[in-house]
């Protein structure tokens, strides 16, 4: 039972980017030309004099030649449940109180700024959101669409189970991100964010169905000659009700491990495609699109804070991996 | 021979199949290629209607699909609106160049994977094991593209390596060794990504049915004869672990085009990736249509090769 405290920095992750709105200090797409690709910002409890404060502090940054100096002439003390610019949660609940923030002029960018001067931290937590609502989103879809097929393909048989199933192998045949371009070249280049963002779902939902499909039909292949199912029809139950009651339950295990292995599929899915500018674009952060500005050379090698997403994306990764053995690791003990 | 020339149908089918798809997806785009021409001033209005009849796109959906299988049998593939060229050559030059780092890393990561996984199991449980077993869950958190990325920030820092392309400049007047030296150390980085990258993976599966292997009543009984060390390992434990590593080795093949596409862009190696990424955003079809359908083909034939293989290895496939 100790192994579930690994699930608890997913849990976290999540809360931390579906309210990306509250966590973040600033809006994502806010700009302060003035100060691009500051360094992040650090907060302080002893100010230049040395001097003890106990509400940590940052300086405001201000260019001075090639870089950027802290000004080091008055503290902006970091405040809790600041108002500043509004975001909505859930559509329609509109709201501007941040969890942090400090007084104008200076601004806490605690990840730095990217080269308009947006703040990193916000960016890569609404560009988390987006990948990863497009990722459970897209899974919801490719396993809807996969377990309704593997259980039609394995209950119906015959004719249908054939044509199915020689429809997951075409598309378990192309490698995904070819078919994956393929159905993106079918799209209009530009499109706005909304209807890119929901396009990418739809896409990595249709990729994604063969293979849940084909383990879905194999359990139902097998379900449908259990005993209790066999009685259950012998005692004249109509087939809808045996593949609601005795058939879809059997699935559960397989469809929830393969979500599992999906969602953070989907989610560098979503993050490759943007990364070659072709998913969600500028003005709005995708972790993807964050990491193509690391395509040119100068930010590479001069900012290293722009690697920000990167770690948002292994810290992702990592956590689902972590769902994944942990599944294991019960169906171990669960078995033995 | 059934067997072999059941699953040879099977792949030909997969492959005509694919085609169909793609061309149908590609054929539902509501862009074309003449739209930017469309808006430009300084060309007719009929130019481009006359571009259009030249390039068959009046033509019904269909017959322009046996237009362009006719033309992918003469080898032409195609096409490109672009270049102005049959695809054939563009993509042949470009298929070369994605195998040459492809093949490499392929053979170099099952080089090091069997061997590697084989000694984990062997030792397995013990610190050296953890500490393997630690580094390739790392490595799989890391996407291909932030080791990609990482490499590159290496090589630009340093300057040990260059960070693109295949050549450097003016390499075309150099000697024949030399300019081997300059292509390997282009390759050297996009290499290390892809074998970083497909390495983690392998290493565990090789180490997963080994351990299988070793706890198999076969080689037990092995063991209880005496036979120990690299022998028991290469004629009982190999054998017994080597079939669910041949189909891996497959699938291989389609982690590696996807895992390439990536890092040839990144790393602006002129293979495949990049030709599909351009020509994607020009909306060049036939160039988008010719790089899936050879990914399809390298692709079915690596799961057809491994199936053959199963077929001759594995007695139990057989029978």
């Amino acid at each position: 039972m100790t192994r579930s405290i690994w699930l608890i920095p997913l849990v976290g992750l999540h809360l931390l980017i579906l309210l990306a709105g509250f966590v973040a200090p600033y809006d994502p797409t806010a700009q302060a030309r003035t100060i691009p690709f500051a360094p992040p910002v650090r907060p302080h409890l002893f100010d230049a004099a040395g001097t003890f404060h106990l509400r940590p502090f940052v300086y405001a940054v201000v260019p001075s030649g090639d870089g950027y100096v802290a000004d080091t002439s008055h503290r902006y003390p970091i405040r809790f449940f600041t108002r500043e610019s509004r975001y909505a949660i859930v559509p329609g609940l509109e709201n501007d109180i941040h969890l942090f923030g400090v007084d104008a002029p200076a601004r806490i960018s605690i990840f730095g700024t990217d080269g308009y001067g947006r703040d990193v931290l916000s960016r890569v937590l609404h560009g988390a959101r987006v990948s990863i609502i497009a990722g459970l989103l897209a899974t919801l879809c490719a396993l809807l669409a996969g377990t309704a097929l593997g259980t039609l393909a394995g209950f119906v048989g015959g004719a249908t189970d054939k044509v199915i199933m020689r429809a997951a192998d075409v598309f378990m045949a192309v490698p995904w991100i070819y078919l994956l371009f393929a159905v993106r070249a079918a799209l209009p280049l530009q499109i706005d964010t909304r209807a890119a963002f929901l396009l990418l779902v739809a896409v990595l939902g249709i990729v994604g169905w063969a293979r849940p499909s084909r383990l879905v039909r194999g359990i139902v292949l097998s379900a449908k000659e259990r005993t209790y199912v066999l009685a259950a029809e012998g005692f004249g139950a109509q087939p809808l009700y045996v593949l609601r009651r005795h058939v879809l339950p059997q699935t559960y295990g397989v469809v929830l491990t393969q979500a599992g292995l999906l969602v953070p599929q989907f989610i560098l899915a979503e993050v490759t495609l943007s990364f070659l500018g072709l998913g969600v674009g500028e003005p709005d952060a995708s972790l993807g699109s964050m990491l193509g500005t690391l395509q040119q050379y100068h930010v590479l090698a001069s900012y290293w804070w722009m690697f920000a997403p990167a770690v948002m994306l292994v810290l992702v990764a990592a956590a689902y991996h972590a769902l994944t053995s942990f599944g294991h690791e019960r169906a171990r003990l669960v078995a033995s | 021979m059934r067997f072999v020339l059941g699953r040879l149908g099977h792949s030909v089918l997969v492959v005509v199949l694919v085609s169909m798809l793609t061309f149908a997806l590609v054929e539902a785009a509501p862009g074309e290629f003449f739209d930017d021409l469309r808006v430009d001033a300084r060309v007719a209005r009929g130019t481009v209607d006359a571009w259009r009849e030249r390039a068959g796109l009046n033509a019904s959906p269909v017959s322009r699909y046996f237009t362009w299988i006719q033309s992918v049998a003469r080898g032409e593939f195609g096409v490109s609106l672009a270049h102005r060229a049959p695809v054939g050559p563009l993509l042949w030059q470009r298929t070369r160049n994605t195998l040459l780092l492809t093949a490499p890393a392929m053979a170099a990561t099952w080089l090091l994977a069997v061997p590697l996984g084989l000694w984990l199991a062997a030792r397995r449980s013990r610190w050296t094991d953890r500490i393997f077993t630690g580094a390739t869950s790392t490595l799989l958190a890391l996407p291909d593209l932030l080791i990609a990325l990482v490499l590159l920030l290496v090589a630009l820092r340093t300057g040990l390596f260059p960070t693109g392309g295949m050549y450097s400049p003016g390499a075309e007047s150099l000697s024949a060794a030399a300019r081997l030296r300059d292509l390997a150390t282009h390759a050297a980085l996009p290499f290390c990504a892809l074998v970083l990258g497909l390495l983690p993976v392998v290493i565990r599966h090789v180490r997963a049915s080994a351990i299988e292997a070793i706890d198999a009543p076969a080689v037990r009984a092995a063991r209880a004869h005496g036979i120990n060390g690299p022998r028991l390992t290469l004629h009982y434990v190999l054998p017994l672990a080597a079939n669910p590593l041949i189909s891996l080795a497959g699938l291989c093949v389609a982690m590696l085009l996807s895992a390439s596409l990536l890092i040839e862009v990144v790393m602006s190696w002129p293979g495949l990736g990049p030709l599909l990424v351009e020509s994607l955003l020009a909306k060049d079809v036939h160039v988008v249509l010719g790089a899936s359908m050879i990914a399809t083909v390298f692709l079915v034939v690596g799961n057809l090769v491994a199936d053959l293989a199963l077929f001759v290895v594995d007695p139990r496939v057989r029978a």
